[in-house]
């Protein structure tokens, strides 16, 4: 019975039930085949899309491997200086209350040279979200040393594997920024699955939720890959995040709103 | 009886090769292709009926070049 239908037939608008939301505009990926940073741009359009509030957002994009993220995400974008975008973010949102305002940063932008920015945006207790995608590396110069860089593991500056006695420990900004009294939600997710996908998609929502009913600031980090700086396939790299990156970066809501 | 059949849509000139929708697929219904698209990649492809529509494959694609479509199967008595 079932071969009796043809996929013309199937493939009619009313039967699609998902593909790529037209909030992401048609131009090509930059990123590496199977980088999570596609898919993490999509759940937030998909929200965006869902909030039906496109011409009411404004997104900061970073310095790193999303510096083009404006030429992917169909809405209103600014792009600050490296390490900048809470700080960008911070004026936005004062001079325009009721825009949705949510910055997107990589680990080499938001843990080590915004930390400063960050930190304080977070003790202010601003009213936007924090979009930190984590891979562990600095992907968009060639695999550097990231302050987030797991003890032991090799990159193109740590050609040994990073030495936790001489360049410390991997920093933790995820679980630092939720005992700053500023932030209502605090989370950490991934995209590696499609179960993982769904809850990311669930805790960006939030996050929006939080900032409309002015709560106080939301921090979304995403756990990644970075295939092409691990030097590892997209599969396998995957499974090394699973076994090493999940570890030391737990998975789960770490701060809720009250 | 399958209740539900569903059918997926690459869009194979933006498919940039890397595997994740693969081994996501339950029914097996997506494979690598031998041929390349212009930009070099071996892309997925198709190889069989048995989709039934869970965007698996959809929801992992980095590059969102995947669409899915599902339909209900009329019961037959």
């Amino acid at each position: 019975m079932e071969n009796s239908i043809s996929k013309e037939k199937i493939c009619q608008p009313e039967n699609l039930v998902y593909s790529k939301t037209p909030l992401m505009t048609c131009n090509p990926l930059s990123y590496c085949p199977g980088c999570g940073h596609g898919t993490a741009h999509r759940m937030i359009m998909e929200v965006i899309e869902e909030l039906n509030m496109q011409a009411e957002t404004i997104g900061v994009a970073p310095v790193g491997c999303s510096v083009l993220a404006y030429d992917f995400l169909d809405i209103d974008m600014q792009q600050a200086a490296h390490g900048r975008a809470p700080a960008v973010a911070t004026g936005i949102k004062r001079l325009m209350p009721n825009k949705l305002v949510f910055t997107y940063q990589g680990d080499g932008d938001l843990a080590a040279i915004g930390t400063g920015e960050t930190l304080h945006a977070c003790n202010r207790g601003e009213n936007i979200c924090i979009f930190f995608v984590n891979n562990g590396i600095y992907g968009m110069t060639g695999g550097q040393m990231a302050p987030t860089t797991l003890p032991n593991m090799k990159t193109s500056t740590s050609p040994f594997g990073r030495d936790a006695a001489s360049t410390g420990q991997p920093l933790k900004i995820t679980e630092l920024v939720a005992m700053l009294p500023g932030t209502s939600y605090v989370t950490r997710q991934s995209v590696h699955t499609p179960a993982n996908v769904r809850k990311t998609k669930k805790a960006i929502e939030k996050a929006f939720q939080c900032q409309l009913e002015k709560k106080g600031l939301a921090f979304v980090e995403i756990v990644s890959n970075c295939n092409s700086g691990w030097k590892m396939t997209p599969l396998d790299s995957n499974k090394w995040m699973e076994e090493n990156m999940f570890p030391f970066f737990p998975l789960g809501d770490i701060k809720v709103p009250k | 009886m399958a209740k539900v059949k569903g059918e997926i849509v690459i869009n194979t000139e933006r498919c940039k090769g890397c595997q994740l929708c693969v081994p996501v697929c339950q029914q097996h219904t997506i494979a690598m292709s031998k041929n390349l698209n212009s930009k070099g990649y071996q892309y997925a492809t198709v190889v069989n009926d048995d989709c039934n529509g869970c965007t698996n494959c959809a929801l992992i694609c980095p590059d969102g070049v995947i669409s899915v479509y599902r339909i209900k199967l009329q019961e037959t008595n």
